[in-house]
């Protein structure tokens, strides 16, 4: 005699949904404070070296540029900053669209357009950084760096 | 547009406010920024083109242009901070509109320290 009968368990366990978006936005939340808090060091250096030191902005030209980048730690802090600020500002720019453009197509363009601008001006700032000759054979002596001349 | 109901537990006062300002500052930033790296990459041009540029950056007006930048700067810094504090310390929300007040305060303060030599820099002689 069998006392064992086999029931089915009378309805599965709850078994959440399983998301198909995946975590991108939890992600995304995250990295905005992340960024924010390294770009805080970034961005008030790169404006304290640049506005407050010396002569400030009157002092900015080409020969204070190359000055910088002829440094690998200036050029690691502004390609940093550069990408970090990047994408931050992108990922911020992308909330706000999709909080104001409702239309699908219009979300579609604008956020194109966001894109491309990120790609391009990321690649062209990164390409600038590294490929920067400061001291250019034949440029007059007046307007380069002094690191050019000694 | 559907527009709000009046008087929603989010609607006006510090909360909403410096969200508003917090958006603002963002993207005139970002746009800054993507001008910024144009004018920069000219270094790769040549000399005279970079300086040629910069130079009509260095005006009177183009000077309080930067004052109002660093300004926008200096408050998303700080109220990204305290954005993340709300998020993340467990006292956050119940001191988020003193918060606020602290991040006012640090503006007044650093731009106390900037103001003064960046307009030296910009309206001095030579
Ligand atoms: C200086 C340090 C910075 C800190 C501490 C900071 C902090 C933050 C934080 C925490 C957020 C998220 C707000 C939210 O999720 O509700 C945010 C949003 C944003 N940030 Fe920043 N940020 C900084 C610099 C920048 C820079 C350089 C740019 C521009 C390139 C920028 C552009 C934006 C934009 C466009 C948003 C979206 C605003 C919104 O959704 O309302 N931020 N920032």
């Amino acid at each position: 005699m069998t006392t064992q009968t086999d029931i089915p368990t009378p309805r599965s366990p709850y078994v959440r949904r399983k998301t198909t978006r995946g975590n991108f936005e939890l992600y995304s939340w995250v990295f905005m404070r992340a960024s924010g808090v390294v770009l805080v060091v970034l961005v008030f250096g790169h404006l304290f070296v640049n506005l407050m030191v010396g002569d400030g902005v009157k002092a900015i030209d080409f020969a204070f540029v190359g000055g910088k980048w002829s440094s690998p730690f200036w050029q690691i802090w502004d390609l940093l900053m550069l990408w970090l600020a990047m994408i931050h500002g992108t990922n911020g720019v992308r909330t706000i669209i999709n909080d104001y453009a409702q239309r699908d197509l219009t979300r579609g363009v604008l956020k194109s357009l966001l894109y491309l601008a990120f790609t391009i001006t990321v690649v062209l700032g990164t390409l600038v950084i590294f490929t920067f000759e400061p001291c250019p054979p034949g440029a007059p002596a007046e307007l380069l760096a002094s690191i050019c001349t000694a | 547009m559907p527009t709000a109901p009046a008087g929603t537990l989010y609607r006006g006062r510090e909360g909403m406010w410096s969200w508003v300002a917090h958006r603002v500052t963002g993207v005139s930033i970002f746009f800054f920024l993507l001008v910024h790296v144009l004018d920069t990459s000219l270094v790769r041009v040549s000399p005279e083109a970079y300086n040629a540029v910069i130079g009509t950056y260095q005006t009177p007006i183009m000077g309080l242009g930067e004052a109002g930048l660093v300004a926008a700067i200096v408050f998303h810094a700080f109220n990204g901070l305290r954005i993340a504090l709300v998020d993340f310390w467990s006292k956050g929300p119940r001191y988020q509109r003193v918060m606020l007040w602290v991040v006012l305060g640090l503006l007044v303060v650093t731009m106390a320290g900037f103001l003064p030599r960046h307009l030296m820099n910009v309206f001095g002689a030579s």
